[in-house]
């Protein structure tokens, strides 16, 4: 594995030593010196052309942690509109001496034509509605440390299925690491193919989420995007939440091993109340600060640690 | 080059074989090289067949305004190197054609260049704005004498102003080439095939009834007007279905496809490589199973190549950034011989009805598309059905490199192009 561009990138293994790691490294967040060697004299860049708080604080932390010499370049606003070609972009900040570029951007593909184009490794922070391998990574490692091993377990991942690069990185991964998984979304947000797809890649899909909740082990809830909702995807936010939202009832449908999961940023009151976010079970705090851990565990594989 | 040529033993279609004598711009029928001229450069065609030269309902031509990716002399010298001896260029360039004055010099830059009648497409509404008509009948009746209107790239919306515009273009006996993408339904991100695929890669979708519904729309509002509507680059098995029910009703309907929608399926994206982007997106195999199968039948009538030169720094963005389109007038002969006659589903005469009558009679060009007979005007491509090519895209006559037919061995060859008796392809030289 030469970039990290799709949780398909990585095999069974490959991803138990990313998480293995990333235990490891997650020991460091919580020593008195928060410092490896590791990739000292290394550069690398979070090049995003979209903004994120979370994930670029989370990647640039990581870096530093690890002694790699960290920049952030914020690249907000289409290349287009600069008159700028993306190709120009990257390629211009590559050829200052980088060794990884870790890249998020509004467009689904991007990091992937972007590995084409540079000689540094690549890893993408996100793209589009296309993937978000890392998140994966550390969904897996927070559901992993709380519920064990997650081969044969159920992982239901219930919301804005059509807009979410989160739930495609997790589809893949997930069933690389033997997880059961269940979609579940109003028919307007499942993805276009979902049955074809569904059927080729070994998941399951349902519109009923409380069919699915007695058998979950873990159930992963979906931000839904407020500026969506007047695209007639639904009704109204109130209808959402009937259906699809982690209410206080539904929670009583979940059995009480069952671990609940959340990207973030939450809609709390629309796909999740207060109550859900809020319990023993929740991992959502544990995810952000998984981030850290599995970001550095990544760039260590991939930057020369462990090479 | 000389004045004239003496083709021998060339395959003409529709008669075997047969020579040529290509002089004073029109076609002699000879029965023995004797009868040539001393001076006449004699072309064995042994194994070549003669077709009439190829017309273009749907070319990008880019100038003016994008002349850094391509311009009239250019691309007509893409569109000659690729067995064409007249092209449509379409309206969307910077300004828009929808003058009379633009539309002349359009055809004037054509007719410098000397290498293909160019023939300007109108624009249906001012600045392609899809708001009120452009100056049709001016167009119709200036020096290029328009009889082709289209906003493509962009469909015209609004049902009421696609009726005017049917019904105003009956005066000069035009056509409507409609561009159809309900822009709503399609969404204004679209930029792959809306299916599993796009799902999957997160790729705003472009459903195929997007288009469905507007050749339904727009068929009906033929038959309500009496005129003529030409559907450009159909890509959907549905707009087929449309197509057929319409011709079985005697509605004047006829419709286009592309070499690439033809041959290059949806997977093509899957790498997100923007050479593959283009608009209607490339469909699945069903829908090229349709299409080829419409082609065959006539419920398609033409090919047409949607030649869509782009500089390369508009193809190097995201997918969903960057242009979309992709060249077309070069491997259109070749890729329609792959693709159909070598499967056995065209014969060569049906090849010259979609790729040469069909598209002259519906753009209301006389002097092309008319065959061989003596005394024709001389416009005819040799191709050679034996060769076999890897398409080099670094090799283009185009000024643009959105090839995507790169890498690909193609059967067959464009052996040489004549345009009223002159060679504009001979030996892998294109001459003006």
């Amino acid at each position: 594995m030469r970039h990290l561009l799709s949780a398909a990138d990585l095999d069974r293994d490959q991803a138990l030593t990313i998480l293995e790691t990333a235990t490891q490294m997650h020991d460091v967040q919580h020593r008195e010196v928060k410092k490896l060697p590791a990739l000292r004299g290394r550069t690398v860049v979070n090049l995003f052309f979209e903004d994120s708080t979370r994930t670029r604080s989370s990647f640039e932390i990581a870096g530093k942690w690890l002694s790699a010499d960290v920049i952030n370049i914020s690249a907000k606003g289409s290349s287009v509109s600069k008159g700028e070609s993306l190709r120009d972009t990257v390629t211009t900040v590559a050829a200052m001496g980088v060794d990884g570029l870790v890249i998020r951007h509004h467009a689904s593909g991007a990091p992937a034509q972007v590995a084409d184009w540079v000689d540094a490794i690549v890893v993408n922070a996100g793209d589009g509605t296309h993937e978000h391998p890392t998140q994966a990574l550390l969904d897996a490692y927070s559901i992993s440390r709380r519920i064990g091993d997650l081969a044969g377990k159920h992982v239901v991942i219930a919301g804005d299925l059509t807009h979410s690069r989160v739930v495609r990185s997790n589809l893949l991964l997930l069933k690389t690491l033997g997880a059961q998984v269940t979609l579940v979304a109003p028919p307007t947000l499942m993805p276009s193919g979902i049955g074809a797809w569904s059927e080729a890649a070994g998941f399951a899909t349902t519109y009923d989420f409380d069919a699915v909740l007695p058998d979950a082990d873990a159930v992963m809830m979906l931000r839904v995007q407020k500026e969506r909702m007047t695209g007639g995807y639904f009704p109204t936010p109130r209808e959402y939440t009937v259906g699809y939202g982690l209410t206080r009832e539904r929670l009583k449908l979940l059995p009480p091993n069952a671990v609940i999961a959340h990207p973030g940023p939450m809609n709390r009151g629309l796909e999740i109340t207060a109550d859900a976010a809020d319990e023993a079970r929740s991992l959502i705090l544990d995810q952000v600060s998984a981030g850290v851990a599995v970001r550095m565990s990544v760039l260590y594989h991939l930057l020369g640690g462990a090479q | 080059m000389t004045d004239s040529y003496l083709i021998v033993g060339a395959d003409v279609v529709g008669e075997g074989r047969a020579d040529l004598l290509l002089q004073d711009g029109v076609v002699r029928r000879v029965e023995t090289g004797s009868d040539a001229p001393r001076d006449a450069r004699r072309i064995d065609a042994d194994g070549l067949v003669a077709l009439p030269g190829l017309v273009d309902l749907h070319t990008h031509l880019r100038e003016p305004g994008r002349e850094d990716a391509e311009t009239i002399a250019t691309g007509s010298a893409a569109a000659a190197a690729g067995g064409f001896t007249a092209v449509l260029a379409m309206a969307n360039t910077d300004p828009v054609t929808d003058t009379a004055e633009a539309a002349e010099r359009v055809r004037e830059l054509g007719r410098q260049a000397g290498l293909v009648d160019v023939h300007p497409v109108g624009a249906v509404t001012k600045a392609l704005a899809g708001e009120q008509l452009a100056e049709l009948g001016l167009m119709a009746r200036s020096r290029a004498r328009v009889r082709v209107f289209s906003d493509d790239g962009k469909c015209v919306q609004d049902a009421r102003l696609m009726r005017r515009a049917l019904e105003y273009v009956k005066a000069f006996g035009g056509v409507v080439s409609q561009h159809a993408q309900d822009p709503r339904l399609a969404g204004s991100d679209a930029c792959a095939h809306e299916g599993e695929l796009s799902g999957r890669l997160g790729l705003p979708g472009w459903p195929g009834v997007a288009e469905e519904v507007i050749v339904a729309r727009d068929v009906m509002l033929a038959r309500h007007t009496g005129s003529r509507v030409h559907i450009a680059h159909v890509s959907t098995a549905g707009s087929v279905e449309v197509l057929r029910w319409a011709k079985a009703q005697g509605i004047a309907v006829t419709a286009e496809v592309t070499p690439h929608h033809l041959m290059l399926p949806v997977e093509k994206v899957a790498t997100y490589d923007p050479t593959f982007k283009v608009n209607p997106p490339l469909r699945p195999a069903e829908d090229i199973a349709a299409l080829r199968e419409a082609l065959a039948d006539g419920t398609i009538d033409a090919v047409a190549t949607d030649h869509a030169p782009h500089a390369r720094h508009d193809k190097e963005h995201a997918f969903a950034e960057a242009a979309f389109g992709m060249l077309g007038l070069e491997q259109a002969l070749q890729v329609v011989h792959t693709v159909m006659v070598r499967a056995g589903s065209m014969d060569w005469s049906q090849v010259t009805a979609a790729m040469s009558t069909t598209p002259a009679r519906i753009a209301g060009l006389d002097d092309q598309g008319g065959g061989l007979a003596d005394g024709a005007p001389a416009n005819l491509v040799l191709f050679d059905p034996a060769a076999r090519v890897t398409v080099d895209r670094d090799a283009s006559r185009s000024l643009s490199s959105n090839n995507p037919w790169h890498g690909v061995a193609l059967d067959g060859a464009v052996h040489a192009t004549f345009l009223r008796g002159r060679a504009t392809l001979l030996d892998g030289e294109v001459h003006a």
